[in-house]
C-alpha cells in the first residue's frame, strides 16, 4: 500500500501526527493485511473507476448509513441509478447529505468514482468547511478487471471506453493527488491488496475524553515561574524544578502562553515539559508558543510582545534544552476535549461547532480567538465575543485575553488574570469550579492597554434562538422533555419583549394550578373533599391547606445589596431586586413604588437571608389588594358588569311587576329576575372585598408563601411546604401578611373534616379559598432515589406504611386550589349558581396536564438558577412557562 | 336586558298592530344564546308600552362556540351581555320586530308610514363616549334625548362613571325608522369588540340606514364603529396572557402608527367612506335578518377592498391625520424622510426593525433601488396585517424575492438582523422600557451591526403644539425624549459601538421646539 501524509499549512493537529510511511514507487510490495487508518471523525473519499469494487469495499468496511453513493443519490432524484442526466442533481443531494453528516460529526464515506480533480476538490472543500479531516482511499484495479465486472452487471450498459477514460483520469490524478488537500491518500493496488485491506479508525489527538480529572486548569503563565510554583503549591502539588505531581492524582491543564514577557520562560517550560512528560499535565498551544517556535525554527517573525525576552533567556540555555523546548512547543495541539466531552480547554476558547474538529480555522480560533479584523484604539485586534453566544453543554476554559476577574459567561471562563502585568495567576479546579489564584510578585511587563481597569461586566445577551420556534426542554423534576409549540412561543415573545422586566431578574414565573374534580354537593362546584380524595388516592399521606390570598401573584427577587445583585444577577444599575407579575411585568408602572417595595421587602427578609446564608432570595407571593394591580381590569370587567346589572334589573323587575299586575303570566320570570338582582349584589360584594385604596406602599400587603430559591439551593424543589411556611412566618413587618394554614392527615376522617370546616369558614367570610399541597417536597430529579427534605412535621414514625397505590413521579399535582362559592361568582359570572348542572360539565384534563408541565419547568428554572447555569438556560425554562400559559385552556379552571 | 317602547297614540294599543305583537300576550322567541320575550307592562287607550326583554344565558353564549374562538376568554362568563343593551339586543330586536322594521303593517298602513309619538327607554346602554355621544347620535334624528351616566360602583365613588347610560328617547318618529336606528346605533354606541362579524355586515348597514344614515352628521363615526375592528384568531393566545397578568387586553395592544390627532373631538374626524361607495365593492353575501352572526369569521373572509379601508387598527389615528399646520400626515412625511435618507446613504438592503403593519416596507419595495427589504416585528398580529396589506399572497415572485417578513424581538440577538446595509428603527425605541434599551442597543448596534442605523422618535418638546394632547403621544410610549436627551443617548451609543451620528428634522422644524419627529442617522465607524 502506498500512503501519503500531507502536512497542511497552518498545521492540522492530526495531519502532523501521522508519520510518512512507504513510498509511492514501492507500494506494490505491501504486506498481506494492509491496515488503513482513518480519523474517527472524517470524510473518506473513495477513488476508483467504475467496476473497481468501491461499493463492495465500502460495504465490507463501513456501516451502511456511513456510505453515501452517487448511484444511490441518482436513484433518489431520478428513479434510475444510471440516469446520467440526473448527475448534477444527484451530487447536490449527495453533498447535502455529506455536509449534514459532517456537521453532526459523523464518519462519512463517499462512494463515487472521484477520478477527476474537480469532483475531489468539491468534497475536500466541503469537509474543510465543516472542519473535519478528509482521507482518500484509491482502489486501483487493472482495466480488464473493471471492464469484465461491468459487463457482468446487467444494469451497467456503458461500454469499455467509459472505464478506459476514467482510468486515464485516474492515472493523471495519481501523480498529484497528494497535493489535492487530503490528510492522507491510501492507495490500494490490485484486487489482492484491496481484498486483504483492513480499515481502522483512529481518534483525534484532541480527543482525550477518557480523562476525567480532577483537573487544575492554569491560566497564562508568561514566564512567571515563581508564581506558577506558588500556585501549584497552593493547589497541593509537590513541585521540583523539572516536574510536579499531586498526591491526590490531579492533572494540571495549561491553557497555553507559558512563554514570553516574563522573567523565566525556560524555567516555566522545564517545569511544564517535565509534568507533561510524566503524565501529570496537559498543555495546549498558545499563540506565543506558536510564534516562539517559528522564531526558533528560523522563520521570519516580528519580534514583539515579549518574544525578545524568551529568545534572550533561551539563548542562555544549553542547545539540548532548546531543541527539546522547540519540539515540545511544536507538538502542542490546539485544544483538548476532556471528561467525556464535558470540558474543553483551548488557549483563546473555542465555539461549540469546533470542539473536537481539526482545520486551520479551528486552530486559528483556538490560538487567537474570533477576531473581527478590526483593531481598537491601542492597535490590538478586536475580538468577537463568541462566549456571549456560546450555548454548548461543555465547559470551555481558556486564557489569552487578560481580565481583572475570571467570570463565567455561558459556561465558559477566561483564566488569564495577567500575572505578567502584575495581576494574578489563576487556576480553576474542575469539577468543583473553585477559583484559586496567587498574586504577581511584581509588574514584570508593562501592558500596552491599561490592565485591570474597573471591570464593566459583559452583559449576557439572549439570542432569539434561545426561545424561538417549537422547543423541547429537558426538565429534571417530573422527568422527560416538555414541548412548547411555536405559536405559543410567538405569543410569549411578544409579552416578554414588550413588557417583561430585565431577563436577569426574571428567574421564575409561577405555574398554573388545577382545581379539584368537580363537586356534586348541592350549591358547590368545588369542595375540599375531592382534593383530599385525589391526594389520598395518589398515595399522599399528609397535605397542607394554605389560605389562598385574593390578590395578584407576585414574584419578588431580592438581593441584600446592589453589589450582591450585581454579583449574582449581573444587574449593575444599582437596583437590588425586582417584583413582577405572572407575565413578568414590573408589578407597578411607577419604578419608585417598586423600588420602595423592594427595599422594604429586602429589609424584612434580611434575617431570613442570614438564616439561609444567602445574599439573595426569590419569593413567591400574593400581593394584596387585588385592586392594587388589577384596578383597571376590575373597573373595566367586573364593576361594569355589576353596574349594568344594578341599573338594568330593577327596571326589568318593575316592568315585569306591571305586566304581572295586568294579569300576564310572567310570575316565574319575575321570581328569577329578583333572584338575579340578589346574585348581582353578591357578585358586587365578592369583588369589592378585594379592593381597597392604596397609595405608594400604604395599604399594600405582601403574602409570601414559598421561598423559591437562594444561594446554591432551589428550595422550592428541595424543601417541604412546612419548612417554607415556618421560615416565612418569622418575617416581621406590618407589610407582610401571614398565610394561614392547616395540616391534614388524609388517613384521619376527623382531620379532613376539621380542614373542611376551616375552609368553609374561610370562604363564608369571603375568602378566595385554599390551596391543598402534598406536604413533602416534589419527587427528586430523575434518577435520584429518596425525595429530599422530609418534613419534620411528619416524621418517618408517623408515616403510614407504604400504600398499595403506585405514585408515578410527576403525575401528582403539586397543588390543588379549592375555591369558595361566593368567590366563584367572579369567575363564572353572577348567576353561575343558577346553572351549576351545566357548569359541572367541565374538563380538567388539559389544565391538570398544563399545571404539571409548568410546575416542572418552574422547578427547572430555579434549579438552573441555583446551580449557576448561564442566563439563557434559566430564561429558556422561564420563557417556556409563559409560552405554555398561552395555550387555550378553559380560563375558569 | 330590557328595551321599552311606549306610545301615546290614540288608541295607544295600536302599538300592538305596528309591532305585530298582541298586547295581552307574552311571546317568546328563541335565540341561540337565550330567549327574547315581548310583553306589555301597560296597555291602555292613553298609553301603551311594549317591553323587549332578552334573557341571555352567558353559559350558553360561551358554550355555543368552540374552544378555538377568539372570545374563549375569562370575560365571556363575567359579561355585561345579560344586562346591557348590546349588539345581542340589536340582533334580537331585528329578529323579533322584523316586519315592523320593514315598515309593513297591513291593518294600520297609515300609522306605519308616518311619524308617531314614541318613547324608548334603555336602562343600561353601553355607550363608549358617554351621554354626550348619545345626544350627538340621536338628536339629529329628531329625538329628545335624556341620557344619564350610571356610576361604576357606589362603594368606590373614586372610580367614577361606568360606560353605561340610562337612555330615554322621546319624539315623533316613524316606528320602522326608530327600530332601524336602534339596530344600527346600539352596537355603534357599545363599540365592543366584534368577534364575530359576518361578511354581510356592510349590506345590513346599508339597508338599515337607508332612510337616515346618509344625512346623519356622524355617519363617518357610525360606519366605522359599526363595521368594527377585525380580530384575527391568532389574538387568542395574546389575550390569555393579558388576562393572566391582570391586565386589560386593550392596554397591551401592539402599537401601530400613532401620531396624535390635531383634535381629539370625534366629530372632527375626516369623513369615512360613504356607505353607498362601500356597497358597490362588497361582494354580495348571504342575507341574514337575524342580526350579527354568531360564530367567528376567518380573517380571510373579511378581506376586500371596502372592508380593508374600513379597518381601524387599535391605537391608530385615522388615515389623514395631519400634523398641526401641515398639509400631509406626519407618518407619511416621516416615511418619506426615512426612505429619502436610505437612498442618500446608498443603502440597497434594508431591514425595518419594528415594521408594524409594513408601511415603510411597502414604500421601500416600490423602489427597485432597494434590492432586499426585510421587516420584523414582535407582534405576530402586526405581521399578519402587514402580509395582508402588502398582499403577500399575490405579490409577483420577483418582488416577493426581495422581501422578508418575520417575527423577531429587539431584545434578543438575532442572526436574521445582520447583513443589511441599513437598519431602521422608526418610532420604535420609545416603546422599549428605558432599562431594557441597552439590550436593544447591543442587539442592533453590537450584534447586527449594519453600516447605517436610522432612528426616529418623537420630539417631546414639540408636544405642546398638540392642542388636545395630555401625557405622551401614545399610551404604549415608555418615554419621549427632548432633542438634548436624544442626542445624549445617540452619543452614548456611538461611543460604545463605534458609530458616528448626524441628526435630521422630520416635519416642520419649529425654530423654538424643533421638529415633531427627530431623526438620527448612525454610520458605522466613520469620523465624527
Amino acid at each position: 500500500m502506498t500512503e501519503t501524509a500531507v502536512p497542511e499549512d497552518g498545521g492540522d493537529d492530526l495531519a502532523r501526527a501521522v508519520p510518512e510511511t512507504g513510498d509511492p514507487a514501492t507500494g506494490a510490495a505491501a504486506p498481506a493485511a494492509t491496515e488503513i487508518a482513518v480519523p474517527a471523525m472524517s470524510l473518506v473519499v473513495l477513488v476508483g473507476v467504475s467496476g473497481s469494487g468501491k461499493s463492495t469495499f465500502a460495504r465490507r468496511h463501513f456501516a451502511p448509513t456511513q456510505v453515501i453513493s452517487s448511484d444511490f443519490c441518482r436513484g433518489l432524484v431520478a428513479d434510475d441509478e444510471n440516469d446520467q442526466a440526473a448527475t448534477p442533481d444527484a451530487f447536490d443531494v449527495l453533498h447535502y447529505i455529506v455536509r449534514t453528516r459532517l456537521r453532526r460529526g459523523l464518519l462519512t464515506v463517499v462512494d463515487a468514482t472521484n477520478v477527476q480533480w474537480e469532483a475531489r476538490r468539491q468534497l475536500i472543500d466541503l469537509a474543510k468547511s465543516e472542519n473535519v479531516l478528509v482521507d482518500a482511499v484509491v482502489l486501483d484495479v487493472p482495466e480488464e478487471v473493471a471492464i469484465a465486472r461491468n459487463e457482468a452487471r446487467p444494469d451497467r450498459d456503458f461500454g469499455p471506453q467509459v472505464v478506459r477514460r476514467q482510468r486515464k483520469d485516474l492515472r493523471r490524478s495519481l501523480g498529484k493527488i497528494s497535493r489535492d488537500g487530503f490528510r492522507r491518500v491510501h492507495v490500494l493496488r490490485g484486487v489482492e491488496q484491496i481484498e486483504a485491506a483492513a480499515v481502522v479508525t483512529e481518534k483525534a489527538w484532541t480527543d482525550r475524553r477518557e480523562l476525567t480529572g480532577p483537573f487544575d486548569i492554569i491560566g497564562d503563565v508568561h514566564g512567571c515561574r515563581a508564581e506558577l510554583e506558588a500556585l501549584l503549591r497552593k493547589l497541593g502539588w509537590e513541585v521540583t524544578p523539572a516536574g510536579a505531581s499531586h498526591p491526590e492524582g490531579r492533572t494540571a491543564v495549561f491553557v497555553g502562553d507559558l512563554v514570553d514577557r516574563g522573567p523565566d520562560t525556560p524555567g516555566v517550560l522545564r517545569l511544564v515539559m517535565g509534568m507533561v512528560a510524566a503524565g501529570t499535565a496537559l498543555c495546549v498551544s498558545g499563540n506565543h508558543e506558536q510564534k516562539l517556535a517559528r522564531a526558533l525554527n528560523g522563520r521570519k517573525v516580528r519580534v514583539a510582545h515579549g518574544l525578545q525576552e524568551s529568545l534572550d533567556q533561551l539563548s542562555a540555555e544549553p542547545e539540548e534544552f532548546r531543541t527539546a523546548a522547540l519540539a515540545f512547543m511544536d507538538g502542542l495541539i490546539s485544544h483538548y476535549q476532556l471528561d467525556g466531552g464535558g470540558l474543553v480547554v483551548a488557549h483563546a476558547g473555542l465555539k461549540e461547532a469546533y470542539h473536537g474538529r481539526a482545520s486551520g480555522r479551528v486552530r486559528s480560533f483556538a490560538l487567537y480567538g474570533d477576531t473581527t479584523g478590526e483593531t481598537d484604539e491601542y492597535g490590538l485586534p478586536v475580538r468577537y465575543p463568541w462566549a456571549r453566544e456560546y450555548r454548548g453543554r461543555a465547559m470551555v476554559v481558556y486564557g489569552h485575553t487578560p481580565v481583572p476577574e475570571p467570570e463565567w459567561i455561558n459556561n465558559t471562563i477566561c483564566l488569564d488574570t495577567g500575572v505578567v502585568f502584575g495581576g494574578r495567576l489563576t487556576a480553576l479546579r474542575y469539577p468543583s469550579r473553585e477559583i484559586v489564584s496567587v498574586p504577581a510578585e511584581k509588574v514584570w511587563y508593562e501592558p500596552v492597554k491599561p490592565f485591570a481597569a474597573p471591570g464593566h461586566r459583559d452583559p449576557e445577551t439572549l439570542s432569539i434562538d434561545d426561545v424561538r420556534g417549537t422547543r423541547h426542554i429537558e426538565v429534571r423534576y417530573g422527568g422527560g422533555r416538555i414541548k412548547v409549540r411555536e405559536e405559543n412561543s410567538a405569543a410569549a415573545l411578544e409579552i416578554m419583549s414588550r413588557f417583561a422586566v430585565d431577563p436577569r431578574w426574571l428567574v421564575y414565573l409561577p405555574p398554573t394550578m388545577a382545581p379539584p374534580e368537580t363537586s356534586r354537593l348541592d350549591g358547590h362546584l368545588e369542595h375540599p373533599a375531592e382534593a383530599f380524595a385525589e391526594f389520598a388516592a395518589a398515595g399522599v399521606g399528609r397535605v397542607v391547606c394554605e389560605e389562598k390570598h385574593m390578590g395578584s401573584r407576585a414574584v419578588a427577587v431580592l438581593a441584600r445589596t446592589p453589589e450582591a445583585a450585581a454579583a449574582r444577577f449581573g444587574v449593575e444599575d444599582g437596583s437590588a431586586g425586582a417584583v413582577y407579575t405572572r407575565t413578568g411585568r414590573p408589578f407597578f408602572d411607577d419604578a419608585a413604588v417598586i423600588g420602595a417595595l423592594v427595599d422594604r421587602l429586602r429589609s424584612a427578609c434580611a434575617p431570613l437571608m442570614d438564616e439561609l446564608g444567602s445574599d439573595w432570595l426569590v419569593l413567591d407571593c400574593e400581593l394584596l389588594p387585588w385592586s392594587a394591580k388589577a384596578e383597571g381590569l376590575i373597573r373595566n370587567q367586573y364593576a361594569s358588569v355589576g353596574a349594568a346589572a344594578r341599573t338594568a334589573l330593577p327596571e326589568t323587575i318593575a316592568a315585569l311587576e306591571a305586566a304581572a299586575g295586568r294579569g300576564l303570566g310572567v310570575g316565574g320570570l319575575l321570581d328569577r329576575t329578583r333572584r338575579r338582582l340578589d346574585n348581582a349584589a353578591r357578585f358586587r360584594d365578592a369583588y369589592a372585598r378585594y379592593c381597597w385604596p392604596v397609595s405608594g406602599l400604604e395599604g399594600l400587603r405582601v403574602a409570601p408563601f414559598q421561598i423559591l430559591a437562594c444561594e446554591g439551593r432551589a428550595t422550592a424543589a428541595t424543601e417541604p411546604h412546612s419548612w417554607h411556611l415556618e421560615a416565612l412566618s418569622r418575617l416581621e413587618d406590618p407589610l407582610i401578611a401571614p398565610t394561614r394554614h392547616v395540616y391534614v392527615d388524609l388517613d384521619s376522617e376527623e382531620s379532613r373534616q376539621a380542614a373542611t370546616v376551616w375552609w368553609e369558614a374561610l370562604t363564608a367570610e369571603g375568602g378566595e379559598g385554599m390551596v391543598v399541597k402534598p406536604l413533602t417536597a416534589p419527587a427528586g430529579p430523575a434518577g435520584s432515589t429518596a425525595p429530599p427534605g422530609r418534613t419534620g412535621a411528619s416524621g418517618p414514625e408517623g408515616e403510614a406504611e407504604p400504600r398499595p397505590v403506585e405514585v408515578r413521579p410527576g403525575r401528582v399535582q403539586p397543588g390543588i386550589k379549592v375555591r369558595g362559592r361566593e368567590y366563584l361568582r367572579i369567575i363564572y359570572g353572577p348567576d353561575y349558581t343558577e346553572s351549576l348542572d351545566v357548569l359541572r360539565n367541565r374538563f380538567l384534563g388539559r389544565k391538570r396536564s398544563l399545571a404539571l408541565r409548568e410546575h416542572a419547568l418552574g422547578l427547572e428554572a430555579l434549579s438552573r438558577l441555583a446551580e449557576g447555569e448561564p442566563l439563557w438556560r434559566v430564561h429558556e425554562a422561564v420563557f417556556a412557562v409563559l409560552a405554555l400559559e398561552s395555550e387555550p385552556v378553559d380560563p375558569r379552571l | 336586558m330590557l328595551l321599552t317602547i311606549s306610545t301615546t297614540l290614540r288608541p295607544a294599543t295600536d302599538l300592538g298592530y305596528l309591532l305585530h305583537k298582541h298586547p295581552d300576550r307574552v311571546q317568546e322567541f328563541g335565540q341561540s344564546y337565550g330567549t327574547a320575550r315581548v310583553f306589555y307592562p301597560e296597555a291602555s287607550e292613553e298609553r301603551c308600552t311594549a317591553a323587549l326583554m332578552l334573557d341571555v344565558d352567558p353559559v350558553r353564549l360561551v358554550r355555543s362556540r368552540g374552544r378555538s374562538t377568539p372570545d374563549y376568554a375569562l370575560g365571556q362568563y363575567v359579561n355585561d351581555r345579560p344586562y346591557a343593551a348590546s349588539s345581542l339586543l340589536a340582533g334580537a330586536l331585528a329578529d323579533v320586530f322584523r316586519t315592523a322594521r320593514a315598515g309593513r303593517c297591513a291593518s294600520r298602513p297609515e300609522l306605519a308610514a308616518g311619524p308617531v309619538p314614541l318613547e324608548i327607554t334603555l336602562p343600561a346602554l353601553p355607550c363608549r363616549g358617554g351621554p354626550e355621544l348619545a345626544h350627538r347620535l340621536f338628536e339629529p334624528l329628531g329625538w329628545a334625548v335624556e341620557a344619564r351616566a350610571v356610576p361604576l360602583d357606589e362603594g368606590f365613588p373614586e372610580w367614577g362613571d361606568s360606560r353605561y347610560v340610562r337612555l330615554a328617547l322621546r319624539g315623533e318618529v316613524r316606528l320602522a325608522d326608530a327600530l332601524n336606528q336602534l339596530y344600527v346605533l346600539l352596537p355603534v354606541l357599545d363599540d365592543a369588540k366584534h368577534y364575530w362579524i359576518a361578511p354581510d355586515e356592510v349590506d345590513k348597514l346599508i339597508r338599515a340606514g337607508e332612510s337616515w344614515l346618509a344625512a346623519h352628521p356622524e355617519r363617518g363615526l357610525i360606519t366605522r364603529r359599526y363595521l368594527g375592528r377585525r380580530w384575527a384568531l391568532a389574538r387568542t393566545a395574546f389575550a390569555r396572557l393579558a388576562e393572566l397578568g391582570d391586565d386589560v387586553e386593550e392596554d397591551l395592544e401592539p402599537p401601530v402608527e400613532e401620531d396624535p390627532e390635531p383634535s381629539r373631538e370625534e366629530g372632527a374626524e375626516p369623513p369615512a367612506e360613504e356607505p353607498s361607495a362601500t356597497a358597490a365593492e362588497e361582494p354580495a353575501g348571504p342575507r341574514d335578518e337575524a342580526g350579527p352572526r354568531v360564530g367567528a369569521v376567518e380573517s380571510g373572509a373579511v378581506e376586500s377592498g371596502a372592508v380593508e379601508s374600513g379597518t381601524v387598527e387599535p391605537g391608530t389615528v385615522e388615515p389623514g391625520t395631519v400634523e398641526p399646520g401641515a398639509k400631509r400626515p406626519l407618518n407619511a412625511v416621516r416615511r418619506e424622510a426615512v426612505a429619502g435618507v436610505l437612498r442618500e446613504l446608498g443603502a440597497h438592503t434594508v431591514i425595518d426593525l419594528g415594521c408594524g403593519t409594513g408601511q415603510l416596507v411597502g414604500a421601500l419595495l416600490a423602489d427597485p433601488a432597494f434590492t432586499r427589504v426585510a421587516g420584523t416585528d414582535v407582534s405576530a398580529h402586526a405581521l399578519t396585517v402587514a402580509a395582508r396589506k402588502l398582499r403577500l399572497d399575490r405579490m409577483p415572485d420577483r418582488q416577493r424575492e426581495r422581501l422578508e417578513l418575520f417575527q423577531g424581538a429587539l431584545t434578543y440577538t438575532d442572526d436574521r438582523f445582520a447583513g443589511y446595509d441599513a437598519a431602521v428603527l422608526m418610532e420604535v425605541v420609545e416603546h422599549v422600557d428605558l432599562p431594557r434599551l441597552p439590550a436593544l442597543e447591543r442587539v442592533v448596534f453590537g450584534a447586527a451591526r449594519p453600516g447605517h442605523v436610522v432612528v426616529t422618535t418623537p420630539n417631546a418638546e414639540y408636544n405642546v403644539r398638540y392642542e388636545f394632547l395630555t401625557g405622551m403621544r401614545h399610551p404604549d410610549h415608555r418615554f419621549e425624549w427632548t432633542r438634548a436627551e436624544f442626542a445624549a443617548w445617540a452619543a452614548k451609543v456611538c461611543d460604545e459601538y463605534r458609530y458616528t451620528v448626524a441628526f435630521r428634522p422630520v416635519g416642520d422644524d419649529d425654530p423654538e421646539l424643533g421638529p415633531p419627529t427627530q431623526m438620527a442617522v448612525f454610520t458605522l465607524g466613520g469620523t465624527r
